[in-house]
C-alpha cells in the first residue's frame, strides 16, 4: 500500500511535468490546428534560461537557495520562453499560414532541430548541474500518521505540484473569465466566425503561443528542481511523452492535457516501479494507442461535429 | 446617401477569379438584396466587404471612408457586422456566449446587457435557449442567433448571407419578418443575400441580380419581379 502511495507520489509530480508542457501543444492545435514540434525545446530553453539566470536571481533574493529566488528564476524562465514562443510563431509560421498545414509541420520540425543543436553549440552537449535554487530535502511525515509517515514526499515534489496546481488554475481562470480566453475558444471553434465578431486572430495566436511556452519553461525549472541534470535535448523526450498526454486528454482539450498529463506521470511510475524500467515507453505508447482506437478524440475530446 | 458601397470589386481565389469588377449601393437605413445562383459570387461579395477576403482592385466605402482590404477586426469595429453563410455559431458555447462574442469589440456593459435584452425581444426562442449550447439548436434557431449575435456589435449595416438556407419553411417566414422588423426598428441598413429570390425581393427596397461574379440587373423589386429572364431564372417561370 505504502510502496504504491509512494509511486503515486512519484508519478504525480512527473505527471505535473507532462501536464504543463501538455498545454502548449494542446492551446496551439486548438487555435490553429497544427502540431507545433518545437514545443518540447521551449521547455529545454525555460532549463537553460534558468541555469544562467540563477545566480544573479539567487543573488537578487538575498543570496543562496531561498523561495523568493526560485519564484524569481521561475517567473523569468516563463517570461523568456513566452518572448521565444511569440517570436518563433510570428517570424516561422505566421508567414505560412496560409500554406498546408503540413508546410508549417515541417517549419515547426526545422524550429526544433534549429534549438536542439543551436543549444548543444551555445550551452555545450553535456549535461549540466542546475544550480540548487531551493533546498531540496525529504519531508518527515508525522510519526502518528502511522504507516503513512513512511512516505517520501520532497520539498521538491511539494513545490511542483503546488507551482502546478497554481499555474492551472490561473489558465483555467484566463480561458473562461477574460475577454481574451473567449477569444481563444471562439478561435478554435471557429476561426472565420471569431474575425467576424471582430476577433484579432493575429494577436490570439500570439497570446496563445505566450501562454503556452510559459507554461513550458516552468515545466523546465520545476523538472530542473527535482532532477539537476539539464541538457540540450532534455526536450526530446519530455516533448513526445507530453504531446502523447495532449492526445490521450483529448488534443485541443485544456483539461484533457493536464489530465493526460498526470495520467501518464502515474502509468509510467506505475511501470517503473512494478514492472520494470525498461518497459516504460512501451507501456506508455501502448496505451495511447489503445485509448485512441476506442476514443480517437482522447479522453476528453468530443468528436468534431458540426451541425449544418 | 449611400452607407455602403462597392465599386469595380475585383476578387480572386489564386488564378481563379470569382467577381469581375462589380458595384452596387445600400442606401442608409434600406434593404437592398444580391441575389443570384449557385456559384455567383454572393458569398465572396460579403466576405470581401468583411475583410476576409481581400479584393484585387476596386474600392468599398462604408461611410465614406475606403474599408477594402482592412482587417476583418477592423471592419467590424467600424459597424458592419456579418451573419455568414451556414450561420457557423460557435457550437460548444452556450447561446448567452455567443451573443456575448457578437459584442467582443465593445466594452459599455451596460449598453450590452440592453442589446442581449434586445435580442431576446426580437427572438424569444433564444431567451428560452440561453443556457444551451448553440449546437444543439435547430437550423431556423441557429439563424436567428447568428443574426442576434451579428446584432450584438450595434452595428450600422448588416450582411446576411442566405438565411433561409437549409431552414423550415415555417421558420423562414419567421426570420423574414424579422429582418423587416430590425430593419424599421433599429433602422440598420442591410444587404441580403439570397437564392431564394421571390423571399428576398418581397422585404427587399432595390435589388441587384448577380451571375457568374458581374452584376447583370440592378432595379426595383417590382421590376426584377416583371423582367422576363429574372423570372426565368430565379423565380421559378
Ligand atoms: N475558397 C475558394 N477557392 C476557390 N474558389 C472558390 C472558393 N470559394 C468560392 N470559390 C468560387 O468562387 C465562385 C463564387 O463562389 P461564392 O461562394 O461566392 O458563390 P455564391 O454565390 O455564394 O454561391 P452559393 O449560392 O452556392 O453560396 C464560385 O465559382 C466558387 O467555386
Ligand atoms: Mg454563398
Amino acid at each position: 500500500m505504502i510502496e504504491f502511495l509512494q509511486q503515486l507520489v512519484n508519478g504525480l509530480s512527473q505527471g505535473a511535468i507532462y501536464a504543463l508542457i501538455a498545454l502548449g501543444y494542446t492551446m496551439v492545435f486548438g487555435v490553429l490546428r497544427f502540431i507545433n514540434f518545437a514545443h518540447g525545446d521551449i521547455y529545454m530553453i525555460g532549463a537553460f534560461a534558468g541555469f544562467y539566470s540563477a545566480p544573479k536571481l539567487l543573488a537578487l533574493a538575498g543570496g543562496g537557495p531561498s523561495f523568493a529566488g526560485a519564484a524569481l528564476v521561475l517567473v523569468a524562465a516563463m517570461a523568456l520562453c513566452a518572448a521565444a514562443g511569440v517570436l518563433i510563431e510570428r517570424v516561422c509560421y505566421r508567414p505560412l499560414r496560409a500554406q498546408p498545414r503540413l508546410t508549417v509541420l515541417i517549419a515547426a520540425i526545422g524550429v526544433s532541430l534549429l534549438l536542439e543543436n543551436g543549444g548543444q553549440f551555445a550551452f555545450g552537449a553535456d549535461p549540466q548541474a542546475f544550480p540548487e535554487i531551493i533546498a531540496d530535502s525529504a519531508i518527515d511525515l508525522p510519526a502518528s500518521w502511522g504507516e503513512f509517515s513512511l512516505l517520501t514526499i520532497t520539498v521538491g515534489q511539494v513545490i511542483v505540484l503546488g507551482s502546478t496546481a497554481v499555474l492551472l488554475l490561473a489558465l483555467r481562470a484566463v480561458v473562461l473569465h477574460t475577454r481574451t480566453g473567449m477569444a481563444m475558444r471562439a478561435l478554435s471553434l471557429n476561426p472565420l466566425a471569431a474575425s467576424l465578431m471582430g476577433v484579432n486572430t493575429d494577436a490570439v495566436v500570439s497570446f496563445t503561443f505566450a501562454v503556452g511556452s510559459a507554461m513550458a519553461g516552468a515545466a523546465g525549472i520545476l523538472t530542473a528542481i527535482q532532477q539537476p541534470s539539464i541538457d540540450p535535448l532534455m526536450g526530446i523526450n519530455a516533448g513526445l511523452k507530453a504531446f502523447v498526454a495532449a492526445v490521450l486528454g483529448g488534443i485541443g482539450n485544456i483539461p484533457g492535457a493536464a489530465l493526460g498529463g498526470v495520467l501518464i506521470g502515474i502509468l509510467e511510475a506505475l511501470v517503473v516501479g512494478y514492472i520494470s524500467p525498461t518497459y516504460r515507453d512501451p507501456i506508455v505508447f501502448a496505451v495511447l494507442i489503445v485509448v485512441l482506437l476506442v476514443r480517437p478524440s482522447g479522453l476528453l475530446g468530443k468528436p468534431e461535429r458540426e451541425k449544418v | 446617401m449611400s452607407v455602403l458601397a462597392l465599386r469595380n470589386l475585383v476578387v480572386s481565389y489564386g488564378a481563379i477569379r470569382a467577381l469581375h469588377g462589380i458595384s452596387l449601393e445600400v442606401p442608409a437605413g434600406r434593404i437592398v438584396t444580391l441575389i443570384g445562383a449557385n456559384g455567383a459570387g454572393k458569398t465572396t461579395a460579403l466576405r470581401t466587404i468583411s475583410g476576409i477576403l481581400k479584393p484585387a482592385s476596386g474600392s468599398i466605402s462604408f461611410q465614406g471612408e475606403n474599408i477594402a482590404g482592412l482587417a476583418a477586426h477592423k471592419i467590424v469595429a467600424r459597424g458592419i457586422a456579418h451573419a455568414p453563410e451556414g450561420r457557423m455559431v460557435f457550437s460548444n458555447l452556450t447561446v448567452l456566449e455567443n451573443l456575448r462574442m457578437g459584442a467582443y469589440l465593445r466594452r459599455d456593459r451596460a449598453g450590452i446587457a440592453d442589446d442581449i435584452a434586445r435580442v431576446r425581444s426580437i427572438f424569444p426562442r433564444l431567451a428560452e435557449r440561453e443556457k444551451q449550447p448553440a449546437g444543439t439548436l435547430s437550423g431556423g434557431e441557429q439563424q436567428m442567433l447568428a443574426i442576434g449575435r451579428a446584432l450584438m456589435s450595434r452595428p450600422r449595416c448588416l450582411l446576411l448571407d442566405e438565411p433561409s438556407l437549409g431552414i423550415a419553411p415555417i421558420l423562414i417566414r419567421t426570420i423574414f419578418d424579422k429582418i423587416v422588423e430590425i430593419n424599421r426598428e433599429l433602422g440598420l441598413s442591410i444587404l441580403l443575400v439570397e437564392q431564394n429570390a421571390n423571399l428576398a425581393l418581397a422585404i427587399s427596397h432595390f435589388g441587384y441580380v448577380i451571375e457568374s461574379g458581374r452584376i447583370l440587373l440592378a432595379d426595383t423589386p417590382d421590376a426584377l419581379r416583371e423582367n422576363p429572364s429574372v423570372r426565368a431564372a430565379y423565380l421559378g417561370g
